[in-house]
């Protein structure tokens, strides 16, 4: 039998599974969708392509220093960390596995909008309480610690709580 | 840092009119993004509560977010060596290019909800737009805040009414913020000779149907918060043709401060 022949750029993919968000070490750069492309170019040079969730993420730069330092311990020495923002990032690209951790973490995962999350005075959403699973939960804001997250509060449990809010 | 865009565009293949222009709106875009979140950012640690400081720091770091995007861009299509960091620290208030409204100081609660108010639905309204600019980087960069933007509009329209129909000092300030900041919601929507050219060129809408919307959406929450439309008000223009309030210098005083006495400092 042959043995499995992992590319190079494949095992780049796996190592950055151990590059996390700052914010939320709970969620490597692959559950967040932040991590885009993996190149390996003919001149071993790695170049690596990043989205940021939102324009002003400040976690951006952290993470391009910390996929290099990663790479770099991992011996590839000449890395590229370039920024997208088409396609636009969005809740869609977290993975189940990432969804599952942040609601253990604490923070209430993206539920998809009842109606047009364009629609101005829409209905809200039912947001879960990651810690006492009630759905009798209220917003307090749309803006969180980070831009990624809004503010609710369970009406059971009576815990403040993080969601990370729906972005499309 | 700066990281590199990969999405490229088709400056290279522009005239240098083309170029120019684009570079001339793309700054102009930059500016009043980044005079905006600046004011926000000044609210930082002085909100009425902390979750409203906390929006406001939130708003204004979307709002710088897509400042970087815009800048670096404009940077590129000048292509004359400066940065995203020149173009934001380096140039004199006359050179700005953005309108009146977003440079007005904050004023109270009130105010700086309103004048978030006008602006956000102009905002929203263009992004929607631009998200189908033939140039793909002022695109993708206009899909990306457009999502974030309709964030912001709701919370200031839901606090519009918020102040409109809550208690009488709720009301008698918002009334005032309206009667100040009214007059500069009309710069928003007149176009400037570099608007018309890239309008003419298909490369941005026609402002007179963006003010159509926006004045539809600002009547549908006025009336929630039970307020009055103002009519006939003289409307101050200048701003995006480089002719601000005194406000701007001081604001700017401030921003540039580290770079004009430490020059070229870095963290």
């Amino acid at each position: 039998m042959l043995p499995k022949v992992t590319t190079q750029e494949e095992n780049i993919w796996r190592l950055l599974e151990e590059v996390c968000d700052p914010e939320i070490p709970v969620l490597s750069i692959l559950d967040l969708g932040v991590l885009r492309h993996v190149q390996v170019r003919e001149d071993g040079q790695v170049q690596v392509t990043i989205t940021p969730t939102y324009s002003g993420c400040p976690a951006m730069n952290t993470i391009a220093a910390d996929v290099k330092l990663k790479l770099l311990a991992e011996g590839y020495p000449n890395v590229q960390v370039d920024l997208q923002l088409s396609p636009a990032w969005t809740t869609d690209w977290l993975s189940e596995e990432g969804k599952q951790r942040l609601e253990a973490y604490g923070i209430a995962p993206p539920v998809e909008p009842n109606g047009d999350i364009h629609a101005l005075f829409g209905r809200d959403t039912t947001v879960r309480c990651p810690l006492c699973q009630s759905e009798n939960t209220r917003l307090v804001s749309q803006f969180s610690s980070t831009a990624c997250k809004a503010m609710y509060q369970c009406q059971e449990c009576l815990e403040p709580f993080d969601y990370f809010k729906c972005l499309k | 840092m700066e990281l590199a865009h990969t999405t490229n565009t088709a400056a290279q293949s522009y005239s240098p009119e083309l170029r120019e222009l684009l570079f001339q709106y793309t700054l102009q875009l930059a500016d009043t993004s980044l005079i905006l979140g600046h004011r926000l950012s000044e609210w930082c640690g002085h909100g009425p509560i902390l979750e409203q400081d906390l929006a406001m720091a939130n708003i204004a770091l979307d709002l710088l977010g897509e400042t970087r995007s815009l800048y670096q861009y404009a940077a590129e299509l000048e292509g004359q060596g400066r940065t995203e960091d020149d173009l934001a620290f380096l140039r004199e208030a006359v050179e700005y290019r953005n309108p009146l409204l977003v440079e007005q100081p904050n004023g109270d609660f009130a105010d700086t909800i309103l004048r978030q108010f006008l602006f956000d639905g102009f905002h929203y309204l263009l992004l929607k737009q631009l998200q189908n600019c033939p140039d793909k980087r002022l695109a993708a960069i206009a899909t990306k805040s457009f999502k974030e933007a309709s964030y912001h509009l709701k919370w200031s329209s839901e606090w519009v009414i918020r102040l409109g129909d809550g208690t009488e000092e709720s009301k008698h300030r918002i009334e005032k913020a309206l009667d100040h900041l009214w007059r500069y919601s009309g710069e928003l929507f007149q176009m400037t000779p570099v608007e018309q050219e890239l309008h003419k060129a298909g490369f941005i809408p026609d402002y007179a149907q963006l003010k159509q919307q926006w004045d539809e959406h600002v009547a549908k929450v006025f009336a929630e918060a039970t307020l009055e439309v103002p009519k006939n008000v003289f409307m101050q223009l200048g701003g995006k043709t480089g002719l601000h309030t005194e406000h701007l210098g001081y604001l700017l005083a401030e921003l540039q401060y580290l770079q004009r006495a430490y020059p070229g400092l870095e963290w």
